[in-house]
């Protein structure tokens, strides 16, 4: 019997069972939520608005600004901005990760300079990129290249180091071209470690964007956040950030999805860590 | 079938691995010479850790010699390596399936290399899994199969390709002997039927009796220590006396 045929024919939980499951989970989710935003709402009864305003003034400005095309343009500008420099720091990683796995003279050369940049703080980059570049656009993606760079670069490294050499070897024995030696064994083995490299660099991404957007632009959910401080405006503030932490979440959500279903090939053991 | 036209030959073939910290590099293989003819199945008897998988490997052409020639069909294996496209097949000693294809999938990995059409490609899988007793299993992820299923599954797979050439690195080592035994009779059913060339390497005497019309027995590093031919059809006194003689040279029996 397959360990298919023994899932299915063992006996599982009912409809019931699934739906308690379910909600249990839900309830996990969201509890830490519920209690975080319990205690902002409890303190807003005792402090002034402008240090910790009402959930529902917070709520009212987000409606005004997912409503306001204006607004919202600010919020699609930082999303464009987060996923161009993820998408050029990609590309731009994977480019160096694969010359330094094929050759060590290029991994030996690159690593160090791809360590010095780790070190280097975002706000430098800021400050470098405002020095070299004149347009916005150009200097915020510079900088969300530059930060994320290193670590897309060590971990897809890591991926294709990491690769099983017995099944590399395996695929090697049926002789194939170099574009189908990537389509059927090198793409597949490290799209795990690309999709953690994505949901990993996502978080970093949307901290180091709005670094960048507070300091040398004119638009997006790093600018607003600016004009919010100048005039003491929290509820304005935390609006702002939740767009932010809502894109995050929901790409998050996406990114999970798409791990669901390509990696479906994946066992499942009824025992987890 | 006479070894007078070799189709695999190793001509003083020395393998040697540079290890670290060592002031010599170590000797997998020395100075061997090997033939195997056209439709021979040869049988590569030796301990662990002999140098059978090195040599396995330069047939393949996944490894150079150091020193020697390897010719199969008269070209280099390892330098004209895209030439032996769909020429070779192996069965490695572990199933190693590729985990994100379905056992259809993982069969039809050589004939996609081999550019055979979607359509066709997949009847040729699904036969093969039939073949080899997989009907209603074509859609699993190797992670739902048994071990002895996934051997099937790499075993259809080395098929598919009608490769003339099957090179087989103990790739029954790792199952349960009552699964072992199906498998290698179907395997070995598979090869006569088809006249393929056949190098099986392996570290059981028995299995080599089974498998092998010839047997060579390697002693370390790798070396043709004794070479014997088994009549067929050999009688159990005959395989009897043989397996005696193999032990004495010094093969775990």
């Amino acid at each position: 019997m397959t360990m298919s045929q023994a899932q299915l024919a063992s006996p599982s939980p009912g409809s019931a069972g699934r739906g308690g499951a379910l909600g249990r989970r839900a309830v996990t989710y969201v509890l830490p939520f519920v209690v975080v935003a319990g205690i902002w709402q409890i303190a807003s009864l005792f402090f002034p608005p402008f240090l910790f305003p009402s959930l529902v003034d917070v709520f009212k400005r987000c409606v005004v600004i997912l409503s306001s095309w204006s607004q919202f343009s600010d919020v699609l500008a930082t999303v464009g901005r987060i996923l161009a420099g993820l998408a050029g720091a990609f590309l731009l990683g994977t480019g160096l990760a694969v010359a330094m796995a094929r050759s060590r003279a290029s991994n030996e050369f690159l690593s160090p300079i791809l360590t010095l940049f780790q070190g280097i703080p975002a706000l430098s980059w800021v400050v470098f990129a405002i020095i070299w570049f004149h347009g916005i656009e150009p200097r915020i993606f510079f900088i969300m290249v530059m930060t994320t760079l290193p670590a897309f670069a060590f971990q897809v490294l890591g991926a294709l180091q990491g690769m099983s050499r017995d099944l590399t070897e395996m695929v090697m024995s049926f002789r194939p071209t170099r574009f189908k030696l990537f389509r059927v064994m090198i793409i597949p083995a490290i799209l795990p470690d690309i999709v953690t490299a994505w949901k990993v660099n996502l978080g970093n991404a949307s901290r180091v964007v709005v670094v960048a957007e507070l300091v040398g632009a004119t638009g997006g959910v790093g600018y607003e956040l600016l004009q919010q401080q100048q005039v003491f405006d929290m509820a304005g503030a935390l609006a702002w950030t939740l767009q932010l932490v809502l894109f995050v979440l929901i790409a998050q959500a996406i990114l999970t999805l798409i791990e669901r279903i390509i990696f479906r090939y994946r066992a499942v053991s009824e025992r987890t860590l | 079938m006479t070894p007078s036209q070799p189709i695999i030959s190793l001509q003083q073939v020395s393998k040697s691995f540079g290890k670290t910290g060592a002031v010599s590099p170590y000797v997998a293989v020395d100075r061997l010479d090997l033939q195997v003819g056209r439709g021979q199945m040869l049988a590569l008897l030796g301990k662990t850790g002999c140098g059978k998988s090195t040599i396995f490997n330069m047939i393949a052409g996944l490894t150079e010699p150091s020193s020697g020639h390897v010719t199969v069909d008269g070209r280099n294996p390892f330098r004209d390596f895209d030439s032996f496209r769909g020429k070779i097949a192996i069965v490695f000693q572990g199933d190693r399936l590729l985990p994100w294809r379905t056992a259809v999938q993982n069969v039809e990995l050589g004939l996609e290399m081999l550019d055979v059409p979607a359509e066709k490609r997949r009847a040729t899988a699904m036969q093969w899994l039939s073949t080899l007793g997989l009907r209603g299993h074509e859609h699993d992820y190797p992670h739902a199969l048994s071990g002895g299923m996934r051997q099937r599954v790499s075993i259809a797979r080395a098929f598919a390709t009608d490769a003339s050439i099957l090179l087989c690195d103990e790739p029954f080592s790792a199952l349960d002997e009552m699964t072992a035994q199906r498998l290698r009779d179907e395997f070995l059913r598979l090869v006569r039927e088809s006249a393929k060339t056949a190098l099986f390497i392996t570290h059981s005497i028995n299995e080599a009796l089974e498998v092998g019309e010839r047997i060579m027995v390697l002693h370390r590093p790798a070396r043709i220590a004794f070479e014997a031919k088994v009549p067929p059809p050999a009688s159990v006194a005959e395989r009897a006396e043989l397996r005696t003689v193999l032990n004495r040279k010094g093969v775990e029996g």
